[in-house]
């Protein structure tokens, strides 16, 4: 390297020995959607153990006997729902209008709290009737995969929640506005998980 | 890549005249374009959900084929309406990390599946073998 150099003269650098300007959150969404495909490797093993477990009941109940496809419609419908009250507060945030962003986003969490509930609430009627994640690999499987999901929606909400809290306190400052934008990318994706949960454990799991 | 970034002449003719408010090259999307993708998911999910309810058609791995394909469908619609993927954005670092990602998940689930497939029918217990072919 130097002697090539010392040859090539001094015109030639083959690095940059200055810093430069950086735009400041320049690089944010570029790293944050690297952590959500890395989230997404997370939940393509746990699908995987779900494709490969799901099917051993261990004489234990089955996804007929234990889904209900109703509620599961609802838990869907509200997170599809909370998907597109989050698109309308991004859009109001474009527009600086503070109070109906706010708005927005407090109509999103609810939804995700109601998605929350119904998942919680399943689980509870799950484990009340012995259906238990050591019952068998497929309820291992199950509760792993979906939990993970119910985990990733519960943090969702507390950053929601932080995130409101912040711009009730700042404003639509450049730092939170970058915030909406990180936690829109997070959320939409948390959708597009939901769409694989509930099409290969609770659709297919019915027709098993 | 952000040492190249900022000098290209295609970015800085996109750039906006306040890169700290509105991310690097990162597009937006509509009114229209949320409802236009709101619409399509609703439909996507509504007709999976019909087909295993309503036990529309008989032949349950045919069901199974054609909900998977409303699903990937779905999935395709919110990467494009909700998470605004393109090729262009992030100077197409997003895609390639996406494409990445998707060649990873592909490789990891069918193998998984395909490998304990063969062991599940080759290793059950009650799959005896010839003992002479074992010779």
């Amino acid at each position: 390297m130097s002697t090539t150099q010392q040859v090539a003269g001094d015109d030639i650098a083959f690095y940059d020995l200055d810093p430069h300007e950086h735009p400041a959150h320049g690089s944010t969404m570029l790293g944050f959607w690297l952590y959500l495909m890395s989230d997404c490797l997370i939940f393509a093993t746990l699908f995987a153990i779900y494709g490969v477990l799901g099917g051993n009941f261990a004489a234990g109940p089955s996804p007929t006997d234990l889904f209900n496809l109703p509620l599961v419609a609802v838990s869907t419908t509200a997170l599809l729902l909370s998907s597109i009250t989050y698109g309308f507060a991004m859009l109001e945030m474009e527009q600086n209008k503070q109070g109906t962003t706010q708005l927005w986003l407090s109509i999103t969490g609810v939804l995700g709290a109601v998605f929350l509930g119904l998942t919680l609430y399943e689980f509870y009627h799950m484990i009340h009737e012995g259906a238990v994640p050591q019952r068998s690999a497929f309820l291992s499987s199950f509760f792993v995969l979906v939990g993970t999901h119910a985990l990733h929606v519960t943090f969702g909400i507390i950053w929601l929640v932080t995130l409101m809290v912040q711009i009730g306190q700042r404003g639509l400052i450049p730092a939170n506005r970058i915030r909406v934008q990180c936690l829109s990318m997070f959320w939409h994706f948390l959708d597009v998980i939901w769409i694989g949960v509930f099409t290969v454990v609770y659709l297919m799991g019915m027709l098993r | 890549m952000s040492s190249t970034d900022h000098v290209t002449p295609a970015h800085a003719a996109h750039a906006h005249p306040n890169p700290s408010v509105h991310g690097d090259g990162h597009s937006h999307g509509t009114r229209k374009s949320y409802l236009t993708g709101f619409a399509l998911s609703v439909i996507l999910t509504a007709i999976p959900f019909w087909l295993v309810m309503g036990n529309v058609i008989a032949d349950g791995m045919i069901t199974t084929l054609v909900i998977m394909a409303f699903g990937v469908a779905q999935i395709l619609v919110h990467m494009i309406y909700f998470l605004h993927m393109n090729t262009k954005s992030e100077g197409g670092w997003t895609m390639m990390a996406a494409i990445f990602t998707i060649i990873v998940v592909v490789i990891a689930l069918s193998g998984s599946l395909w490998v304990m497939y063969h062991l599940n029918t080759n290793m059950m217990p009650g799959h005896t073998m010839d003992p002479v072919n074992l010779m």
